[in-house]
């Protein structure tokens, strides 16, 4: 440590840098703390921080006898906070301050009777110098040189190529990660005649079932032995609507893929794929609660505001010989976030 | 000599004769370090880092990462008979069931929250004070690794109990992949093992957030402390500190003891918080089912941004050639953000550039001192502040009454015109500042003492300051601006190239508007003595 000298008779360092029109004066004199001038308040901080670390130590007591002592199921109420898990709070508390005490007491003791003395060291130039740096190129050209990369460029290149075609085997390894995608986000189970059933409960609905102004949650109808997977329900669902039959707005195309008033959506958002659970009632607004795209029901779910740029994929439904509601046909396009392969 | 004493010296010759410890010992424990409140900043960083280790490695000893679905039957009462995945069953499970499994969960939760919140504060500190100018930019860019490192490891965190609120963030990230032009599809396969969700991506990220990223942000954090080692921090700029020493305490003992303090320091409160307050109570979410969702779905704050910028992006989306972009996605998700980051990590090789200032930098500058800067950075944050504002839309909707459509348009608008505000505001502040360091070297502080005046005026008595105080008020750097070099050195005239009018221009709005600190010849007339 030749290169520290202790504070404060040092000036030696003044005219190093002109920023300041002034002489620097050096660091200010030093203060001295009441521990380092009267043994009694030294006295005083070492007993200071000597209970702050026994304290820790009780609380860590505390610690072991909330683990034991304490039932797992136990639950206290406290104001404000509400009803909790009694071990869980104990646990927490005693560690807490354990460890926060651990820290106080080091804190302290460095505060009070460690040197609070400023201690100026000199800062080097980082950049190597001329001659350090002449030495490197020096070995590199005779390290170059002994293994001939110049003369033999024959093993030079082989050998950049075989590292080029080796780092390719790890993107060859990764190709079975996962299946290429196919048609997969283009299909759903959704096909002509399939009953829409209710989200959770697997009920086959009529239309009387649904009364003006309710919204259903609707999965596709399984055949029997087959269960929709969690896959399929990034597809499958849809948002079944009833408003009065005068209150649509439809393209032409899609007058007759209402039944009765009753219109169906896919209920994944065509911007990033969140489920559209949100129905304003008195608006007929369909919105995501992800990023707040809205969609106007009366219209065909057209986007009336947010991020989403295409409406929600309309499922054409009817009903079968037995009056429950079914779909007509598959979707015609494909539901969800946009990709690079849709087409439309 | 003690036995214990033996004991320790021999263990300590075994030791050096086989690595030479002592010699670096010798050099290094006596290391001098500056002390100032805000270089904790990126110690709170570094130890919620060590927090997040420690109970995370307990949190692995009970978590299942398997996506396989089982039905529900634990102690958690509501839940039983719910169809969900071993993830999100024993994520609940270790809630309940182990003792002190809660408290692990909330204390790894809150610490991730600490450690990006310390490494944003730390980065503000170290940019407002010009902490990254060379030699230090390795460590600026390492830092801006970091930070992007922790956002990812946060996010695959609490995307890990397979909750409904996680995994609509999971189906959000998908759908920004599957967004990506040309190979987007195919990426998102390959990462989901087939179409969302699969039933292997838990298992999947819960190799990357145990192994990979923290691998390299222990890795990164290594040689970021490191650097500041050889590097030797730099310090804040006064009476005694030059660009050549370093003044401030020894490594041993008063670091040791209060950066080791400090340590236990931050376990204790992050403790504290995962005593008392509750946080992702997954079990109130419910498990993931991608046809479920639930109003106010909120990431957590550090994806905020990244959520507001989603939400306000206009639905811009081109479908031509039988190809679809989504604009909506790609320019909030991946655009912006990439300019940002970007942005971030080059800054201090544009600052450079601009001022054409090569030299190595040890003394911080205070923001006052460097108006342009601040208020560049001010502006930054301004923009983030607005996209995080924007990300809690609806909470803010409900929460004070308002329209939701008005606050995104307030956003969409906002974003724009409210960061050219702030730079302008924030360099009048800290010109203002400047003219207020100047007056008070020249003419003293104010003292709150009024007295009159025999002819009845009124006027407050101002005391100089001491030599300290005017040193450290005058000790900053004023540099010039970079002028268009019409001429050349035999003075025949010559056109500037784009880049050296670009650079001239930039120069003149960065240094072309300073307050002239007080020259020698202003104190000299001062010390010859007016009031």
């Amino acid at each position: 440590m030749s290169d520290t000298h202790s504070g404060h008779e040092s000036s030696g360092h003044q005219s190093s840098t002109a920023l300041s029109p002034l002489a620097d004066p050096g660091l200010p004199p030093h203060v001295y703390r009441r521990a380092d001038t009267e043994p009694r308040a030294a006295k005083k901080a070492e007993r200071q921080v000597a209970i702050l670390f026994a304290l820790s130590a009780v609380s860590t007591v505390a610690f072991v006898a909330s683990f034991v002592g304490i039932e797992k199921d136990a639950f206290i109420f406290i104001p404000l906070f509400g009803s909790t898990q009694a071990q869980q709070l104990a646990l927490g508390m005693t560690l807490a301050l354990s460890l926060f005490l651990i820290g106080a007491g080091a804190v302290h003791w460095a505060k009070t009777l460690m040197p609070d003395h400023e201690v100026i060291q000199d800062r080097h130039e980082l950049r190597s110098s001329d001659e350090d740096r002449q030495g490197v190129i020096e070995v590199f050209r005779e390290g170059a040189e002994a293994a001939g990369l110049g003369r033999r460029s024959l093993i030079k290149r082989t050998l950049l190529g075989s590292m080029g075609l080796v780092t390719l085997t790890p993107i060859l390894l990764l190709r079975d990660l996962g299946p290429l995608p196919g048609k997969q986000l283009e299909t759903t189970n959704w096909e002509a005649g399939r009953r829409l059933v209710t989200d959770p409960d697997g009920k086959p609905l009529k239309a009387s079932d649904i009364q003006v102004g309710a919204v259903a949650h609707i999965l596709p109808e399984m055949p029997e032995g087959s269960e929709l997977t969690l896959n399929d329900m990034v597809k499958d669902p849809v948002i079944l609507v009833r408003l009065r039959p005068e209150d649509f707005n439809l393209p032409a195309d899609r007058k007759d893929w209402v039944h009765e008033g009753i219109i169906a959506f896919s209920k994944i958002c065509s911007h990033m794929g969140c489920a559209v659970g949100l129905y304003e009632q008195q608006t007929h607004h369909l919105l995501c609660p992800c990023h707040q795209s809205t969609f106007d029901v009366e219209t065909g779910a057209q986007v009336i505001f947010g991020p989403a740029a295409r409406p929600l994929p309309q499922l054409a439904i009817t009903v079968d010989s037995e009056g429950y509601l079914i779909a007509k046909q598959g979707f015609t396009e494909p539901v969800g976030p946009s990709f690079w392969e849709r087409s439309s | 000599m003690t036995t214990g004493k033996r004991i320790g010296g021999s263990v300590a010759n075994f030791v050096d004769e086989r690595t030479g410890a002592g010699r670096a010992l010798k050099k290094n424990l006596g290391k001098v370090f500056p002390d100032h409140w805000s270089f904790m900043l990126g110690e709170v960083a570094m130890y919620s880092f060590v927090i997040l280790l420690l109970s995370g490695t307990f949190l692995t000893f009970f978590f299942v990462p398997s996506q396989e679905e089982i039905i529900y039957q634990g102690n958690y009462a509501p839940l039983s008979g719910l169809s969900m995945s071993q993830a999100y069953a024993s994520t609940v499970d270790m809630s309940f069931d182990v003792r002190g499994g809660m408290l692990m969960r909330q204390v790894h939760h809150w610490s991730a929250l600490i450690f990006l919140a310390a490494m944003v504060v730390h980065m503000m500190r170290v940019f407002f004070t010009g902490a990254y100018r060379k030699p230090r930019e390795f460590n600026w860019i390492i830092g801006v690794g970091l930070l992007t490192l922790g956002i990812v490891e946060g996010f695959l965190g609490y995307s890990l109990p397979d909750d409904l609120l996680s995994g609509t963030g999971i189906r959000i990230a998908e759908a920004i992949i599957q967004a990506v032009p040309l190979v987007g599809t195919y990426v998102a396969f390959f990462l989901f093992g087939g179409g969302f969700p699969g039933t292997i991506f838990i298992s999947r990220i819960y190799t990357i957030h145990v192994l990979l990223v923290p691998g390299i942000i222990l890795a990164l954090i290594t040689a970021h402390v490191l650097l500041v080692w050889f590097q030797k921090h730099t310090q804040y700029p006064g009476p005694g500190r030059t660009e050549k020493n370093v003044v401030g305490f020894p490594l041993l003992p008063v670091y040791m003891a209060k950066a080791g303090g400090f340590f236990f320091i931050v376990f204790g409160i992050t403790t504290f918080l995962g005593a008392v307050a509750s946080i992702n109570p997954i079990w109130l979410y419910g498990p993931y089912n991608p046809s479920q969702i639930s109003a106010g779905s909120q990431p957590d704050w550090y994806m905020g941004w990244l959520d507001g910028l989603v939400r306000m992006a206009p639905n811009w989306e081109t479908h031509a050639f039988g190809h679809t972009v989504s604009w909506n996605i790609l320019i909030p998700g991946l655009i912006v953000p990439g300019i940002m980051f970007t942005g971030l990590a080059l800054w201090p090789f544009i600052e450079s550039w601009v001022t054409g200032d090569k030299r190595e930098h040890h003394l911080l500058e205070r923001p006052r001192n460097a108006p342009t800067r601040t208020a560049v950075g001010a502006m930054a944050l301004t923009f983030t502040m607005v996209t995080l504002i924007n990300g809690g839309n609806d909470l803010l909707a409900i929460t004070f009454d308002l329209s939701i459509n008005q606050i995104m348009w307030f956003s969409r608008i906002g974003v724009f015109v409210l960061p050219p505000i702030a730079y302008f505001v924030t360099k009048r502040i800290c010109l203002g500042l400047q003219h207020k360091d100047r007056d008070t070297v020249l003419h003293g502080r104010e003292s709150g003492r009024l007295v009159m005046l025999p002819s009845g005026e009124f006027i407050e008595v101002h005391e100089p300051i001491d030599q300290y105080a005017r040193y450290s008020l005058t000790n900053h750097e004023q540099p010039e601006v970079v002028e268009l070099q019409l001429e050349d050195a035999h003075g025949v005239a010559r056109p500037g190239s784009v880049k050296e009018k670009i650079r001239a221009r930039l120069s003149r709005g960065m240094y072309g508007e300073q307050v002239q600190k007080p020259t020698e010849k202003d104190l000299l007339e001062l010390e010859d003595g007016h009031h």
